[in-house]
């Protein structure tokens, strides 16, 4: 089975969002890039279905510059057999999609895993795009994955509940948890994520369909208005009266 | 050339969010001078559908296929499309849910349209440019992203837009075939889990929400959060250690790694307010924080607070909702 992990470069969680003085770019100065969340429990999933199999290989791709590199590291260290970056700075979801629809071909992965969404442009539209492409299912939300010889049996999020989903190989997943304890490299990992293969591809496809023309930071709150703890009803006056919520 | 709304039913009802989403396509109708269609998915009932009036949808089209009452990619994308290719429709607009996103993003290479997801307003279309506005960073920010080309999808995040009710007005209902043969149905799901949901109230879809976290000590006093949801009409929630641990099931757990939501209310008990929290509520209208420490980080990003022990105040807050009703 060879598996092809898509993982995202993304700032850090603890990051806060500051954009350069036009607003027209996020600005990186001083900020700490992580694999994206949710990539992790793909590439986590990914690593244990190929050791339950006791064969198979698992490729991370990454559409993204020079920079990335670190984080691609990091995924070989988790335990990914080899990686593919497309050294391109991905312009949207639409272009990104085009790349890992473009790998995909090529290397006839079978299963092919993301993340729910990134968590730096929340675009939820990445595996959906691939999926169209390559003319295959997609499961997104993916919360359970397991495989049995070419076929899936997946745990799909629908709002209010679960759908039980089988397909066949090839097709496309996003994770997200609780489908697996992400892994974290271990010494062992780290010393032989250096010499795998990382294989640098360029950009192919057309350009991309939207462009951010700026950016904005949410309003900022007033200020507290704190309630006397013995007084708590009065709360739920002033909810109903002052903020009109309830 | 038209705006084709998809609107997503379950058990006969038209979901809070595609009133949302059909109430913005008629808007968006309205600002290019043309008129809202929808395309109804799910368990859908005509007279439901009908009322899709209110909301500005002049008209509904409505495939009674009995396999679509269940959500299946394929088959939802292609009925979609070809209502789209029958209506000329240059914008379709859907929810941001995981079915408008799942279609959407299908729908976008099918139909070689831009898509937006997560979209928080109406679109501006001065100046020969079509531009929305759309949530990111997790909730932390927001961009204004141009769509370019001659097809548009935009997918409108939950709440984030009020649905206008223009009462009596009604939308004439039509049935539509789009042919799905049993390879569309391929990838159906072989069943459908539904949780029990505290009141009925589905978590992205509410407007108000009653959440705890670590500070409630262990699952067995979720009852105190419970009791105010039920009170209120509310949805619970909570923070990630908390579903981390079991006290509470995954799709309860918000922030940077669960959901965002953006209700009229959040109530946060016992929760200290980490930024992977807050990046998952702060578009929340109104936010209340009770925790017993004063410094906990949580009361500089809420509108009111009480500094004090859960356990002593929520039963107080019940009680004074009860008082009210
Ligand atoms: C400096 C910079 C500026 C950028 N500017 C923009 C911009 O203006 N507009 C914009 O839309 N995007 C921009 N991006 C790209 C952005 O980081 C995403 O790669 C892309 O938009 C897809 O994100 P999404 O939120 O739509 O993905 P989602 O659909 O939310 O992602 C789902 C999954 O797809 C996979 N995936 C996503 N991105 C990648 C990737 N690059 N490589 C491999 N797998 C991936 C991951 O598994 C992810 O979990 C920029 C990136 C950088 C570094
Ligand atoms: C990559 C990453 C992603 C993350 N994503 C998320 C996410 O999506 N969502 C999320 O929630 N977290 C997330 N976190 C975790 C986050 O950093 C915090 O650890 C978490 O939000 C803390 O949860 P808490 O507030 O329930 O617990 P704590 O931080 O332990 O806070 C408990 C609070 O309860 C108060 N308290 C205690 N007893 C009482 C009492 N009797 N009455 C009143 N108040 C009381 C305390 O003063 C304290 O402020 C993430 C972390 C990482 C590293």
């Amino acid at each position: 089975m060879k598996f092809l992990v898509c993982i995202s470069n993304v700032p850090d969680t603890t990051t806060k969002i500051a954009f350069t003085p036009d607003n027209k770019e996020f600005n990186k100065a001083g900020v700490q890039f992580v694999i994206n969340p949710w990539d992790e429990y793909a590439l986590t999933r990914a690593i244990e279905l190929k050791e339950a199999a006791g064969s198979g290989t698992v490729t991370v791709l990454n559409v993204g510059e020079a920079d990335t590199e670190p984080n691609i590291r990091k995924a070989l260290a988790i335990g990914a057999d080899d990686a593919i970056r497309v050294n391109a700075a991905p312009q949207d979801a639409y272009f990104v999609a085009e790349q890992i629809a473009a790998v995909a071909k090529e290397g006839a992965y079978d299963v092919i895993l993301m993340g729910k969404e990134s968590i730096d442009y929340n675009g939820f539209q990445v595996h959906g795009m691939v999926g169209e492409m390559l003319g295959i299912p997609t499961v997104a939300p993916a919360m359970k994955l397991d495989m049995s010889g070419n076929t899936a049996t997946l745990e799909r999020e629908i709002e209010g509940g679960k759908e039980i989903v089988t397909v066949n190989t090839p097709f496309v997943a996003s994770c997200q948890q609780p489908m697996c304890e992400p892994r974290i490299p271990n010494m062992r990992g780290i010393m032989t994520a250096r010499t795998k293969p990382l294989k640098v591809v360029p950009a192919v496809g057309e350009p991309a369909r939207t462009t951010v023309a700026e950016y904005a930071l949410p309003p900022k709150k007033q200020g507290v208005k704190l309630i006397d703890a013995e007084n708590a009803g009065e709360l739920i006056k002033l909810l109903r009266n002052e903020a009109k919520v309830i | 050339m038209s705006v084709l709304v998809v609107v997503e039913c379950a058990d006969g009802e038209v979901k809070k969010s595609s009133l949302e989403v059909a109430s913005y396509g008629a808007q968006v109708a309205a600002q290019l001078g043309t008129t809202a269609t929808a395309i109804a998915v799910g368990e859908a009932n005509e007279a439901n559908l009908a009322k899709l009036g209110e909301q500005g949808i002049t008209k509904v089209l409505f495939d009674a296929e009995p396999r679509l009452k269940d959500f299946v990619n394929n088959a939802y994308t292609k009925l979609i499309a070809t209502a789209a290719e029958q209506e000329q429709a240059k914008i379709i607009v859907l929810a941001n849910s995981n079915i408008g996103a799942a279609v959407g993003s299908r729908l976008s290479v099918r139909l070689k349209a831009s898509l937006a997801t997560n979209v928080v307003e109406l679109p501006k279309t001065d100046g020969g440019q079509f531009t929305v506005k759309r949530g990111a960073f997790s909730g932390k920010a927001f961009s204004d992203v141009v769509l370019s080309g001659d097809r548009k999808i935009i997918a409108v995040k939950k709440n984030s837009t009020e649905a206008k009710h223009d009462a009596g007005k009604t939308a004439e209902v039509t049935s539509f075939a789009a042919q799905l043969s049993d390879a569309d149905f391929a990838d159906a799901p072989t069943q459908v889990v539904m949780q029990d949901q505290a009141g009925g109230i589905l978590l992205p879809e509410a407007e108000l929400v009653v959440s705890g976290g670590r500070g409630m000590k262990g699952p067995e006093n979720w009852n105190l959060i419970e009791d105010l949801a039920k009170a209120l009409g509310a949805a619970t929630a909570c923070s990630k250690p908390v579903s981390d641990v079991d006290w509470r099931p995954h799709h309860e757990h918000v922030g940077q790694t669960g959901i965002t939501i953006s209700p009229n209310l959040y109530i946060a008990c016992g929760i200290s307010g980490a930024i992977q929290h807050l990046a998952g509520v702060n578009s929340s209208k109104v936010i209340v924080v009770i925790n017993k420490d004063p410094e906990a980080p949580f009361f500089k990003a809420a509108d009111y607070g009480i500094v004090g022990d859960v356990f002593d105040v929520l039963p107080k807050l019940t009680a004074a909702v009860k008082a009210l009703n």
